[in-house]
């Protein structure tokens, strides 16, 4: 096996054994992006020399042990929303083609204080605004499991980077499952936080008060282990949480006697796919097995999730994304005066999804919609929060499909709202603000990767982590870990 | 008597004096190189976001309690969507339907009349930064820079009642407002570097009519004289308007101080829809009420009840009072100099005569003057003990004011002691009496006008050393012998 091929949690090992440097490590990787990136594209941008210098860095840390963490000189891959200091950041979008941030966000700070290499910043639909990928102004992105089929989105260059073997483990970001849906599609392990776990600063805005970012892995131990590492309050971010954050790795026990899970079922109705369906059930049965309770619950108000979900994240994104005006940076199309200027730059510099969203977004919070949509969206979105918390006052986690179906083919979705309805069963985690988690449970047909989700009330991250874990260890035994 | 009664309303906004911006640590000193106080906040880059300074909150709360408003238990934050080159982030964060003070008043004065205006709310807001052009103005300049220094400068906007019923009442109101927000020390208020700016709207109504007319709102209105002159004008013109039997448009006018007019900028039609809505970045404040009790304990006497009370306390003029607590420094001076020579009436006469005669030649405020209170003290008990004349005490008021030293110290180096030893007159009395013996005989047969001849030529004599309370007594003496 080459180093590339290895988890984190390898990697470690292979690190405090000595048997390997980061050096070493950070080559295998940068070796197998050169095989492999021309089909897959997972990377906007590829630092290999910081990478390199990172990686001698950390090294030399090592000789002297004067290690910054457990995971110091793991190279990682980073979604191209996340402001990188001297390093290019994009969000898939022309407007911000040539943006070189002078500032770090605090996850970087994080990755960095912790002796990680970053390989390189990752593709991803315009501003997060995508389910495919389809939408980056920059590069086609190709699910590494099948090339034909796209990776998910909108961090699907995260997802396809930590499948394609590219980079052990990544971040990306989820407004409305922007990492547990690729995840699904490329057969990762994806874990959107609970809002306000892991630091917005730095993160850039498409939906403020949903976006949040995540880690992405091969196994459940290196999703624990990089919450470990990016998680915790940020003074920077008021809608940080001030709370102790436990050890996500410790939780991991494989004991999950007396859970009590959740089938709702609005999430297994019609439109869901057989092949998906059965292979969520065969995972419950094994959960059941490990000595879970099952039962199943309603959540009725998921009727007008989509709908909440686009007007209010649309409105939201129409105010982030108004700063992108050609005044300080990015691209600027020269007017004759500065109005013309802001509407010459937008319309040559956003793309068709990002400029539906923004439209709509307008219009849902201009005089005399403002009630119409945009208030009462937030009041939908209320009922939709108190239908979870009553559905968590009888049950610790609920199982659902990460997508109603496996990865598509690049231009299969013939229209926005068919896009828009395979986010259908991730949305209303973001609208709730819970946590959730997308784990691989089996394959179809077609040999493409079924997801399932594992939702839990806010700030059961562990809950979440020891299930899947659990699950994990049980296909493990029966020697099908990546099927 | 005009048939038209004029109703006014003002929208003030003025700079908090925190040390730092309201939503990140960069400085709010006033100067500075272009765009040099900025951070990725005050820019509005990509994932930078706001956190609240706490002092801004103070302020805004200290400022409305000293205009009587109530502090609501919760208010929060909202966007107000505009693109304009000097907003960073196209979007202001303002606040529009929960303020932090609502419901206050301000009691002024106006030719001896005690008025009151209410305060309708008043709300904490960032500042936008400068837009410097090329030519003199927007219009016609071949390309205009940014300077962002000023970009998020916590401000408030105190927006009043339509209770000002002249241009005359809007001055006084304004004047009162000024003097209020500086005893509270949360605002320097200099229009000059725009710490203080006003609009006004402006409506007439036929005398007796309860519905309020057609109201325009004036912009651009830079010092007190520019506010009452452009009231003045606009109140003209609408009249005019009426009395020609046509209808006023609601539109925004500016005030041209050089033509002494108003013209339109934009009608109501162009006026902007700002879709405000909740800031997701920042979380409602919940205002302690135990806090709101210390900070209004902690309020300083206001202008108003600060005037009543010297009135009161030190039997000054109506006048006199309202000129020495115009300013919170001018009063405490007078305080302190009353502490330790108690005449009140005579420390008023010094310092709004020869004092604030002194401090406008030098171009100063009394905070930057070397005399001290006791100083001023000290040289009028010395005036009070006949050592040395009125006269006299103005020049070494003015030593005083250049040097910094004690009065004693100047009285010596001048040599001016007053002469009150009759002995050492009696001689040059005798003397000048004997060189007159026309004018002598003349006051000895009743010409009491000539006491004041022979007074002046002894202090001629003297170099006005001589105590004339002292020569009175000896050319009386005189005038008793003889008869
Ligand atoms: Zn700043």
């Amino acid at each position: 096996m080459e180093l590339y091929q290895y988890t984190a949690r390898q990697l470690q090992q292979c690190l405090s054994d000595n048997e390997v440097t980061s050096e070493m490590i950070v080559n295998s990787f940068l070796a197998q992006i050169e095989r492999v990136e021309q089909e897959i594209g997972a990377f906007i941008t590829v630092t290999a020399d910081q990478a390199l210098e990172a990686a001698k860095e950390s090294d030399i840390r090592r000789r002297r042990n004067e290690l910054v963490s457990p995971w110091d000189g793991i190279p990682i891959a980073v979604k191209d929303n996340m402001s990188t200091k001297g390093i290019k950041t994009t969000c898939g979008s022309k407007i911000l083609a040539n943006y070189v941030p002078p500032y770090d966000g605090t996850v970087i700070r994080k990755l960095k204080a912790a002796g990680l290499p970053l390989l390189g910043k990752t593709n991803l639909d315009e501003f997060a605004m995508g389910s495919s990928t389809e939408n980056s102004a920059f590069a086609k992105t190709c699910n590494p499991v099948n090339w034909a089929k796209v990776p998910g989105g909108s961090s699907g260059g995260s997802a396809a980077a930590v499948a394609g073997y590219e980079a052990p483990w990544s971040l990306g970001s989820d407004t409305g499952g922007s990492i547990r849906q690729p995840a699904s599609f490329c057969g990762l392990i994806g874990l959107k936080p609970t809002y306000g776990l892991v630091s917005r600063y730095g993160l850039v805005a498409y939906a403020s008060s949903f976006d949040q970012i995540g880690p992405l892995g091969r196994s459940v131990e290196d999703v624990a282990d990089l919450m470990n590492i990016i998680s915790g309050y940020d003074q920077l971010d008021s809608t940080s949480v001030n709370r102790d954050c436990p050890n996500y790795a410790a939780a991991l026990t494989g004991d999950i006697k007396g859970l009590r899970i959740g089938l709702p079922k609005e999430y297994f109705a019609q439109g869901l796919n057989d092949a998906v369906k059965a292979a969520i059930m065969a995972a419950v049965d094994k959960l059941v097995a490990a000595g879970a309770v099952v039962e199943e619950v309603s959540l009725p108000m998921t009727e007008y999730a989509i709908e909440t979900y686009y007007l209010i994240t649309s409105a939201e994104a129409s105010s982030n994304l108004a700063r992108y005006d050609g005044v300080r940076y990015g691209l600027r199309v020269a007017d004759e005066d500065s109005i013309t200027m802001f509407k010459s730059t937008r319309s040559a510099g956003f793309g068709p999804e990002v400029k539906r969203r923004i439209m709509l977004g307008t219009y849902a919070l201009s005089t005399g919609y403002y009630d119409a949509y945009y208030k009462k969206a937030q009041q939908v979105r209320t009922l939709m929060r108190r239908e979870f918390a009553e559905a968590f006052a009888k049950v610790d986690i609920l199982i659902t499909p990460t997508t109603p179906t496996t990865a598509f083919g690049f231009g299969e979705k013939k229209n926005s709202l068919e896009m828009y309805l395979s986010d259908i069963y991730t949305v209303t985690v973001n609208l709730a603000g819970v946590p959730a988690l997308s784990m691989p449970v089996g394959k179809d047909q077609e040999h493409l990767p079924i997801g399932m989700q594992l939702i839990g009330q806010h700030f059961a991250e562990e809950a979440l982590l020891n299930t899947a874990y659990t699950l994990e260890q049980v296909k493990l035994k029966e020697g099908c870990v990546h099927e | 008597m005009s048939k038209y009664e004029t109703v006014i309303g003002l929208e003030i906004h003025t700079e908090l004096l925190t040390k730092s911006k309201i939503f990140c640590g960069c400085t709010t000193e006033f100067g500075g190189d272009p765009n040099s106080h900025c951070c990725p906040v005050c820019l509005g880059l990509p994932g930078a976001l706001p956190v609240m300074n706490q002092q801004a909150i103070e302020y805004a709360v200290s400022a409305g309690l000293a205009l009587n408003c109530r502090i609501p238990r919760y208010n929060k934050f909202d966007r107000k969507n505009y693109f304009y080159p000097d907003l960073p982030k196209a979007y202001q964060i303002s606040q529009f339907d929960l303020p932090i003070c609502v419901d206050g008043f301000v009691e002024y004065e106006l030719e001896g009349e005690r008025l009151r205006a209410g305060i309708t709310r008043a709300h904490l807001e960032e500042e936008a930064g400068k837009s410097v052009h090329s030519g003199n103005s927007i219009l016609g300049s071949d390309f205009s820079l940014m300077d962002y220094n000023r970009s998020g400068i916590p401000l408030i906007e105190i927006v009043t009642e339509p209770d000002l019923r002249s241009p005359a009442q809007a001055r006084s109101f304004l004047e009162q407002l000024k003097s209020i927000l500086e005893y509270t020390k949360v605002s320097d208020c200099k229009m000059q570097e725009g710490s203080l700016r006003c609009d006004a709207n402006v409506s007439l109504r036929p005398v007796g009519s309860l519905e309020l007319g057609t109201k325009v709102e004036i912009k651009n209105l830079n010092s007190f004289k520019a506010i009452e002159r452009a009231l003045e004008y606009e109140v003209h013109r609408q009249a005019q308007v009426y009395d020609q039997g046509g209808r006023i448009v609601q539109e925004t006018r500016a005030w041209d101080d050089v033509a002494g007019i108003t013209v339109t900028m934009r009608s109501k039609e162009e006026s902007h829809d700002y879709r405000y809505f909740p800031d997701p970045d920042l979380v409602p404040i919940e205002i302690d009420a135990h806090w709101v009790e210390r900070l209004t304990d902690a309020l300083p006497e206001l202008p108003l009840a600060k005037k009543q009370r010297f009135i009161e306390s030190y039997g000054l003029s109506d006048y006199e009072a309202g000129v020495l607590t115009a300013s919170q420094d001018f009063a405490l001076f007078f305080e302190q100099t009353v502490a330790e020579y108690q005449n009140g009436k005579d420390v008023a006469n010094w310092l709004m005569g020869e004092f604030s005669k002194l401090l406008n030649n030098a171009r100063i405020t009394i905070t930057d003057t070397q005399v001290t209170p006791r100083q001023l003290a000290e040289l009028l008990m010395t005036i009070d003990k006949g050592l040395i004349s009125g006269t006299q005490g103005k020049e070494v008021l003015s030593a005083m004011f250049t040097s910094g030293l004690n009065p004693s110290v100047i009285i010596k180096d001048k040599g001016m002691q007053q002469i009150s030893d009759s002995q050492a007159l009696a001689g040059v009395v005798d003397q000048i009496l004997a060189d007159n013996p026309k004018e002598f005989e003349r006051l000895q047969q009743g010409n009491e006008k000539l006491l004041g001849f022979f007074v002046g030529q002894v202090m001629k004599e003297t170099k006005g050393k001589a105590n004339p309370q002292v020569v009175n007594q000896i050319i009386s003496e005189r005038l008793r012998e003889l008869s």
